[in-house]
């Protein structure tokens, strides 16, 4: 890694460059290069199979790449972390479809996203400290659920487990939040809501949203990437790529 | 949910401290005429079940709260059982049909002249007990670090603890493998000097194994309640989740398998020197099958429940084999087709679900995902 000290990237949380993944043959990504900046929301959109999710599988280590480039914080080569190394480093992942431990209480499925030492050892005969549960009560608070956090997370609407994993993401404290189609299913008070919180993370996290609905994206009112095909095909103001003939053509001319 | 979980928990092991006193009582105190007699072996019997209870618990630990189901149980049960029979067997000393001091008669029986490595210091109680949780819980240690870091999970893992359970088994049989083949070890005289026949021994064997069954249970119930058991539970529900958090979930999966595994081999060294015999037939896939199915019956994740299915279907078992012999295993069979169908959280569900405020939610839930996720 011969250009590790150089400051394009030093200066950058997430470096991915000329990255490409195949699946027997179909070209899942394509030479995809993204650049993210400490502090920065990025909202990804495209359309179906343009490589969002496999984008997010990449960072976060479920996916290897066949070739190309992926650091984190300037330091970290994450193609050769696994998942658990990759979360620990701080990269947060919220998936598209919401997956919050559905047995567990709420406040325990704070309790297990909550920085603290994830050995066998310190969750086996560690002890809750009042620091822990203050950061829980603060989320809860943030995340709307204080009332709810004695209730089983299997029991909550769809909106409330959105907003759970969430603020699972929260308790994480990541450097970066990955977020997968976080309104999906939402109603638009909803959505509202949800786009305020996300921009208030915003405000000490940098976040990559992928989305399709782009009353949503607007809404959020960041520097939008488009992907199409496993490439990035316009990048700008939802203004500018939305003005992209390329762009027009992707999303109308199917 | 738990709460009350808890509750029927401290009444289990009530019943079980009461039943370590009272059966030695009845046994050895009462007169024979007494209709409170308990003859030697029925006590016998009791302690076997007890013996079944405890592998149960190990089983439902990994399978109930961590979502491995584990069909090569007996392996581990089996091997505690064989380190208990080692040592019993050097004790047999001169009183062997062949007199030798050293070897034990299936020995000098093959004209093997010299003890095979693996059975020095089985003489030394210590030691073996040493091994009874040593060799177990480093062939679970062996068998989940390549499993669990390989990703094998659901029924793929089952399929593998099979494998494994069978493969014991197959060797075990060979008298070149040095542990009695396919007679295995038997014949065995005393324990710590104590002789097995003795009523005394088998009332002292029973209580040991009720305090087995407090101490597994209790053990359980402490890893499950830390937070390194809702973890575990969590990896059940939803693993790659859990990895995305930055859980090294093989880790968590190990210790509760290795934990398990060293449980199970306390209760095979309890069982052995109970029944008086050990051979490579505990090895068998289809002994590791039917304590899945009493943990399935008396109800997984539940531990307690485990234990009361491990004695309700071998009690059972008892009576059917001796009333109905050709109907057992139809009656196995059946026994676990319907308590799926129809008591997905088994016996124990059937007590909880009366006292529970929202029990329908729950219920449906656990039913739902660990019926998608086996």
């Amino acid at each position: 890694m011969s250009e590790a000290g150089s400051p394009s990237l030093t200066q950058t949380l997430l470096y991915l460059d000329g990255v490409s993944v195949s699946f027997d043959g179909y070209k899942a990504l394509r030479s995809l290069s993204l650049v993210l900046l400490p502090g920065e929301m990025r909202a990804i959109i495209g359309p179906n199979g343009a490589g969002k999710t496999t984008m997010m599988d990449v960072i976060t280590g479920k996916t290897r790449p066949d070739e190309g480039e992926v650091m984190f914080d300037g330091r970290h080569d994450l193609t050769k972390l696994d998942e658990a190394e990759i979360a620990t480093l701080g990269v947060g992942r919220k998936f598209q479809k919401p997956t919050v431990f559905e047995n567990h209480t709420v406040e325990d499925n704070l309790l297990l996203a909550t920085k603290a030492p994830r050995s066998v050892r310190a969750t086996l005969f560690g002890r809750e400290d009042s620091e822990t549960l203050q950061t829980i009560n603060a989320i809860l608070a943030t995340t709307r659920l204080t009332d709810h956090r004695a209730r089983i997370a299997g029991s909550l609407s769809h909106g409330q487990k959105q907003w759970l994993e969430i603020g699972m993401l929260l308790a994480q404290d990541p450097k970066l939040l990955l977020v997968d189609e976080p309104v999906a299913g939402m109603t638009d008070s909803e959505t509202a809501a949800t786009a305020d919180l996300l921009r208030e993370i915003a405000r000490d996290h940098s976040v990559i949203v992928v989305e399709h609905d782009m009353h949503f994206v607007r809404e959020l009112g960041v520097k939008v990437t488009c992907l199409h095909e496993g490439a990035v095909l316009a990048e700008g103001t939802l203004d500018q790529v939305s003005a992209d003939p390329r762009v027009v053509e992707v999303y109308l001319g199917r | 949910m738990s709460a009350r979980l808890d509750h029927l928990g401290l009444g289990f092991v009530a019943i079980l401290i009461v039943a370590a006193i009272l059966v030695p009582l009845l046994s050895l105190v009462v007169s024979p005429d007494s209709a409170f007699y308990l003859p030697p072996y029925l006590v016998q019997l009791l302690g076997k079940y007890l013996c079944y209870a405890i592998l149960a618990v190990a089983l439902d630990l990994v399978w109930g709260y961590c979502g491995i189901l584990s069909l090569g149980h007996g392996a581990f049960f089996a091997l505690g059982g064989y380190a208990m029979g080692m040592y019993l067997m050097r004790q047999i000393g001169t009183r062997g049909v062949y007199a030798n001091p050293i070897l034990p008669d299936f020995m000098v029986f093959l004209n093997w002249k010299e003890l095979p490595v693996a059975w020095w210091g089985f003489n030394w109680f210590p030691y073996a007990m040493l091994m009874v949780v040593l060799v177990p819980g480093l062939l679970a240690l062996a068998f989940g670090w390549f499993a669990f870091r390989s990703r094998v999970t659901g029924v793929y893992l089952s399929i593998i603890t099979q494998a494994m359970t069978f493969a014991l088994f197959k060797e075990f049989f060979r008298n070149d493998f040095g542990f009695g083949g396919n007679n295995g070890l038997t014949d065995f005289k005393d324990l710590l000097g104590f002789s097995l026949q003795a009523a005394s021994t088998k009332a002292a064997l029973f209580s040991a194994s009720a305090i087995a069954l407090i101490l597994a249970y209790a053990v359980s119930r402490a890893i499950i309640g830390s937070k390194y058991g809702k973890a575990l539970m969590a990896v059940r529900d939803a693993e790659s989740r859990m990895r995305f958090i930055g859980y090294r979930v093989e880790n968590y999966k190990l210790f509760a398998f290795v934990v398990s595994a060293i449980i199970a081999g306390i209760a095979g060294a309890l069982y052995v020197p109970q029944v008086g015999i050990i051979n490579p037939s505990e090895f068998a896939p289809a002994n590791s099958i039917e304590a899945a199915i009493w943990v399935a019956v008396g109800g997984r994740g539940t531990l307690i429940g485990a234990a009361i299915g491990a004695i309700a279907v071998n009690f059972a078992k008892t009576y059917f084999t001796g009333a109905f012999p050709e109907y057992w295993l139809y009656g196995l069979g059946l026994l676990f087709v319907l308590g799926t169908l129809f008591l997905p959280k088994g016996l124990l569900g059937l007590a909880l679900r009366g006292s529970e405020p929202k029990p329908r939610e729950v219920v449906s839930v656990d039913a739902v995902e660990e019926g998608a996720e086996p």
